[in-house]
């Protein structure tokens, strides 16, 4: 099974490998074209009147790392829980691998594991208790070495026979992504993952997700920090008020909407932009110290040695010079602002 | 798993998880029922009923273990059902239940399971401390297993859906003691509603709980104030209209989900 192999053990690995390896749950290896979950339609108008989404379509890939972005109240956690069966949908239609979130509850919530943004444990139930009662709860037989290597590799063997309530913030977190571990599945939801967390757990949550997507496991966060779906995701949807502004891979997106901007600290200050540069897009600060180009990432290769060349033609010199490349946050509040 | 399979392990690991948190607070669990079953065999069997005359052909005190065990066996099925599936909505930790592949049906056998065994248990336990002040007779054990079996169902049943109703403590706390106290205390629990005058009698008929007593009296005595067809009756009545409003719930998703 995909997610197993994420906990095997080093040794595990080398023997089992040729027989084992490429081994994938039956879920995961039918029709990989198929989108492990898709999205059609999908309204949601809360008791209260508050429309919390509407018309979302969205496809997620088999084994792709997809962020969903948005600010706080945007509909990211209605979405996952509608998805996961706690809010229940007021129009469209879900598939995941295929079965209809509804009609097929068992088939469909036993490929999906959930960790919400919530710290929502248990109080008393020892670490141990509380990832095995996850496993039986989705409907899994006892599989004690399965759980032991999950809590290792979260760091929690450790505590495994402490009270939940004993731990920190952070190694809660880590018990909450065991407990959607336990049961081994195919689609794992990470709902605001690194809010208010560490660090160093912040790394070892990157690097779990790397691995697990190694193993075939489609991951999809939800985040309002950029940093962490430009660190992590192929794919990036952004949500706005409930409805779905952009779905795009990240490299093209951030071609696409990113910006790169150049600047020359010059030698010496300039009055104005020479004339002959006037085919740049140039902008002079600081007292006419600094020359700045601002141009898309995609132009990068003949854009620079061109302007370089020209100043050069020019005589005017410069003492040192940066780029900087403009990051998903910029790009989302740009896109979430057009929108205001 | 498929879409039909019934999710055994899960009823499994929900069952387990109550009855932990039985064995966790075990100490208070059934020192509180025992404790609080020996202080009403000490006023009403000893000081009270030694001046007392017959009742139904049994002593006062014989008379009235088994309205104390429903007492006993109400009280703790309500508490019990209704604080297991209230503790997940408190916390929050219902996103694992309600996101999991069980199906109502196996939601409330394991919740309404785990609460009717723990009360089961506490009845027994209830029946042997009031063995050691008086002599009991059981004159149908076998009927009165599975009287007490039904009994228990039904009022974790109805603690389930007061579990899941309830927007707080308080509200958790208002029909056990507001409604099914009251009841329980003018159902008959310390005297046979033959022993009222004819028009409170008449009123009493209407209290379902007169009923329920009733026939757990009738496993002990072989007489009760009703037959024990129609005992049967009520406590079945109570199971189908529990199930009913359980059904209701989780088809609307009432309470549980938005």
């Amino acid at each position: 099974m995909a997610l197993r192999d994420a906990f095997r053990s080093k040794e595990d690995r080398v023997s089992e490998q040729g027989a084992l390896s490429g081994v994938r749950v039956p879920e995961a290896s039918a029709g990989d074209t198929q989108p492990v979950i898709s999205v059609r339609g999908l309204d949601k108008i809360y008791g209260s009147g508050l429309r919390a989404l509407s018309g979302i379509d969205l496809e997620i890939r088999r084994g792709e790392i997809f962020a969903l972005l948005g600010p706080n109240g945007a509909g990211k956690t209605t979405l996952i829980s509608i998805v996961c069966g706690i809010v229940n949908p007021s129009a469209g239609r879900i598939l995941v691998g295929g079965h209809d979130i509804i009609r097929e509850y068992r088939i469909t919530r036993s490929m999906v594991g959930l960790v919400p943004q919530e710290l929502h444990t248990d109080m008393f139930e020892t670490v141990w208790d509380t990832v095995r009662f996850s496993r039986g709860l989705f409907g899994l037989a006892p599989d004690a070495a399965y759980l032991e290597r999950v809590l290792r590799d979260l760091s929690l063997w450790d505590k495994r026979n402490e009270e939940i309530m004993t731990l920190s913030g952070g190694m809660k977190r880590r018990v909450l992504i065991a407990k959607a571990l336990a049961h081994e599945p195919a689609v794992l939801f990470l709902d605001e993952p690194t809010a208010g967390v560490d660090v160093e757990l912040r790394r070892d949550m990157w690097a779990l997700v790397r691995r697990l997507r190694d193993t075939g496991v489609t991951v999809i966060l939800t985040t309002h920090y950029i940093e962490e779906a430009e660190e992590m995701a192929e794919r990036v949807g952004v949500i706005h008020k409930g409805k779905l502004i952009l779905v795009e891979d990240k490299q093209a997106l951030m071609a696409k909407l990113g910006k790169k901007q150049l600047t020359l600290h010059l030698q010496s200050p300039l009055p104005g932009i020479p004339a002959t540069l006037a085919g740049w897009d140039l902008t002079l600060n600081n007292d006419g110290s600094e020359l700045e180009l601002t141009f898309g990432a995609d132009e990068e290769q003949a854009c620079i040695p061109a302007l370089l060349r020209s100043m050069g033609e020019l005589g005017i010199e410069f003492r040192d010079l940066n780029t900087r490349q403009s990051s998903l946050e910029e790009i989302f509040v740009n896109l979430v602002s057009e929108r205001k | 798993m498929n879409a039909t399979q019934f999710n055994i392990h899960g009823v499994r690991a929900i069952y387990r998880f109550e009855m932990t948190r039985f064995a966790r607070t075990l100490w208070q669990s059934l020192a509180t029922p025992v404790i609080t079953t020996v202080l009403y065999f000490v006023v009403f069997g000893a000081a009270i009923g030694g001046r007392m005359g017959e009742v139904d052909g049994v002593t006062y005190g014989a008379f009235i273990v088994p309205g104390l065990i429903m007492l006993t066996v109400f009280t703790e099925s309500l508490n019990n059902a209704s604080f297991g599936i209230h503790m997940p909505k408190f916390t929050g930790t219902i996103y694992e239940l309600l996101s999991a592949p069980v199906s109502a049906v196996e939601i409330v056998l394991a919740y309404v399971g785990a609460a009717a065994t723990k009360s089961v248990l506490l009845g027994l336990l209830i029946l042997l401390t009031a063995s050691l002040f008086m002599p009991v007779q059981v004159l149908y054990p076998g009927w009165m297993l599975f009287y007490l079996v039904l009994v228990a169902v039904a009022f974790s049943l109805a603690g389930f859906i007061i579990g899941i109703w309830a927007r707080g403590f308080e509200e958790l706390q208002f029909v056990p003691m507001l409604i099914v106290t009251p009841l329980t205390f003018l159902g008959g629990a310390f005297y046979s509603i033959d022993m009222l005058p004819g028009a409170w009698r008449t009123v009493s008929l209407f209290n379902p709980v007169v009923y329920v007593i009733s026939g757990f009296r009738w496993t002990f005595h072989g007489s009760g104030d009703v037959s024990m067809g129609i005992s049967l009756a009520v406590v079945s009545g109570l199971i189908g209209l529990g199930l009913l409003l359980v059904w209701g719930i989780f088809r609307t998703g009432y309470r549980l989900k938005s």
